[in-house]
């Protein structure tokens, strides 16, 4: 029997000819990762094992980005028991305040993934980098330890669901917009266990950055990972980013699905995912006056150079509205330096908008923007559970770039098209 | 190895959000993340629980984020067991990795009432509510995964190879 493009890859690095869908395997892996909440845990319980050195120091990738810069003296503790591991472990791949980059926008920049790869990360949205041609999935701190001291992990191969995309997207259509619709119709739990495979030849519409978000919310319906097919724009930006050698793995023609989709993109509108499950989807022309209290554009789903640029487009000109706070966040100091250069931060500023340096921030609800009772955001994130942007009692409304910068200007959630775009 | 204790009752969807809130993740000591257990979703849990308590939910039990700190938290409150329709993946590898036992099983799931007593047969598998006096099949572990939590958790599973 065939294998998917996933299946592939685990067989490779478990040294098997073929694996099939619910096998237990133990595979190698290229790269490690944690961040500031994480890794401290994985780190003491690295210390509870007999080996004491990380198998491959450069195979390691450790970013404090969640509460960074430090926003209590917790947190610094948290971030200096990872830095001074960092330091006795010599650990290549640290990324201090200054160079950090929120974890899943500078991995791929930094050239530390490239297709083929099996990458485990203690953060659940590791699932991005599937957008390169990676097998990677979010695990625990447990399993962090294990892989850092390993250099193994164990898993449970997925069965999968092919996505096949066709058409055009519409102007303003993201991919934030395609996965937001893909959650809706399968639900949070659509995917759970399984890896969300998207084919077809609409991908080549979609540039890089946008699917990365698509990947980036695999685990929003619940899927173990996320990929996408390597193409000429893969390898461009693999060539741009990376100096290692990358693997190309295609799905078998006679592959096993456990079921198909087809998305036809030139269908998709701006879609808005309500309070609070990624989920509850509505497309902009079903949505009432709903007003909002603050906006936020960043995270590791959408602080890309492209979403800056879609959202740059949308309030150059213009002014955010009053008692509206838009709080942007590049998503890496390239992406805030490639920002700057191109004039985007200024547009931001004299929108009205806040820059701030690149941090999880308000994404997690840490700091940098947290919600009172009450209140209500939009934001380019990817959760909008109870409490995760601040109090139990404010609301996020998971949105585009595009819909979030037009309703930072209109006060209420609001697409481009409301603003003559 | 058993588990007896009363039911604490969930719906679908309880996220590591709400099992612990990212506002209490500057921490990782159990103790004090057991101290905010449920505080989003049930203010009341942290009072009301008892060692050896269980948790019953519907679907997609701890979905989003990988942080470790809510199987750790639920553990730390001394709850001995969680039985769920279904577990998001990450907590279910996150939990068997810490030694928290949980078990799939939809039938109980559906019909097991907070305040039951129930009994757990991690060997067997098998849900007893003794409350209602009924009985249920969970889905026992592969064996890979059981010598995992009979080592208590990864590390020691790996320290023991
Ligand atoms: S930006 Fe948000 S979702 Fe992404 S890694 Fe940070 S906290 Fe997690």
């Amino acid at each position: 029997m065939g294998m998917t493009m996933t299946q592939k890859i685990l067989a490779a690095h478990a040294g098997l000819p073929g694996v099939s869908a619910g096998q237990l395997i133990e595979a190698n892996l290229d790269l490690v990762l944690g961040n500031d909440v994480t890794a401290p845990v994985a780190i003491k319980e690295m210390g509870k094992m007999k080996i004491n050195k990380v198998f491959d120091k450069d195979k390691i990738a450790l970013v404090p980005d969640h509460f960074t810069p430090n926003k209590d003296i917790k947190s610094a503790e948290n971030c200096k028991c990872v830095r001074e591991f960092a330091y006795n472990q010599e650990i290549s791949n640290y990324f201090e305040v200054g160079e950090m980059g929120i974890e899943h926008a500078l991995l791929p920049e930094k050239g530390l993934v490239v297709a083929g790869d099996v990458v485990i990360g203690a953060d659940s949205h590791t699932c991005t980098y599937g957008a390169l041609g990676a097998f990677s999935t979010g695990v625990g701190s447990t399993d962090m330890a294990a892989g850092m001291a390993t250099g193994k992990c164990w898993f449970k191969v997925p069965s999968a669901i092919k996505f096949e995309l066709v058409g055009k997207p519409g102007p303003w259509v993201s991919g934030k917009d395609i996965i937001l619709h893909i959650i809706g119709r399968i639900g949070v739990d659509g995917a759970l266990y399984k890896s969300m495979e998207f084919v077809g030849e609409g991908i080549k519409h979609l540039c890089m950055d946008d699917r990365f978000t698509i990947a980036n919310m695999a685990i929003e319906a619940g899927a173990k990972n996320g990929i996408f097919p390597v193409d000429e724009l893969t390898i461009e930006y693999m060539k741009e980013h990376s100096v290692r050698e990358y693997k190309i793995y295609e799905a078998d023609e006679d592959a096993e699905y456990d079921e198909t989709y087809i998305i036809d993109l030139s269908e998709i509108k701006a879609t808005v995912a309500f309070p609070h499950l990624p989920e509850n989807t509505h497309t902009i022309d079903e949505i009432d006056d709903i007003k909002i209290d603050q906006v936020v554009i960043g995270s590791c789903t959408n602080g890309r150079i492209n979403d800056l640029r879609i959202a740059a487009k949308v309030l150059e000109g213009r002014h955010v509205a009053k008692g509206v706070r838009c709080i942007i966040f590049p998503a890496t100091q390239k992406i805030y330096l490639q920002a700057l250069e191109e004039g985007l931060i200024a547009t931001f500023i004299k929108a009205g908008a806040v820059v701030s340096t690149p941090t999880c921030g308000p994404c997690l609800g840490g700091h940098m923007g947290i919600l009172a009772a009450g209140e209500r955001a939009v934001a380019t994130t990817n959760r909008n559970f109870v409490g995760r942007m601040g109090h139990v009692e404010s609301e996020i409304y998971l949105a585009s770039p595009a819909v979030a910068a037009a309703s930072a200007v209109t006060g209420k959630i609001s697409g481009p098209a409301e603003l003559g775009l | 190895m058993k588990a007896i204790g009363t039911v604490h009752k969930y719906g679908d969807n309880v996220d590591t959000d709400v099992i612990i809130p990212a506002r209490y993740l500057n921490t990782s000591d159990p103790r004090e993340l057991a101290s905010k257990c449920m505080i989003d979703i049930d203010k009341d849990f942290v009072n009301r629980v008892k060692p050896g308590d269980i948790i019953v939910a519907s679907k997609n039990f701890g979905c989003g984020s990988s942080r470790e700190h809510a199987p750790i938290a639920i553990k730390a409150s001394g709850i001995s067991c969680v039985i769920a329709e279904t577990f998001a993946r990450i907590f279910y590898r996150n939990a068997i990795n810490i030694g928290l036992p949980i078990i799939e099983c939809p039938q109980a799931a559906k019909e097991i009432e907070a305040g039951d007593l129930v009994e757990v047969d991690f060997d067997t598998g098998i849900i007893y509510n003794r409350t209602k006096n009924s009985q249920y099949k969970g889905q026992a572990f592969p064996e890979f995964m059981q010598q995992i939590i009979m080592a208590g958790g990864l590390i020691n599973y790996i320290n023991s190879k």
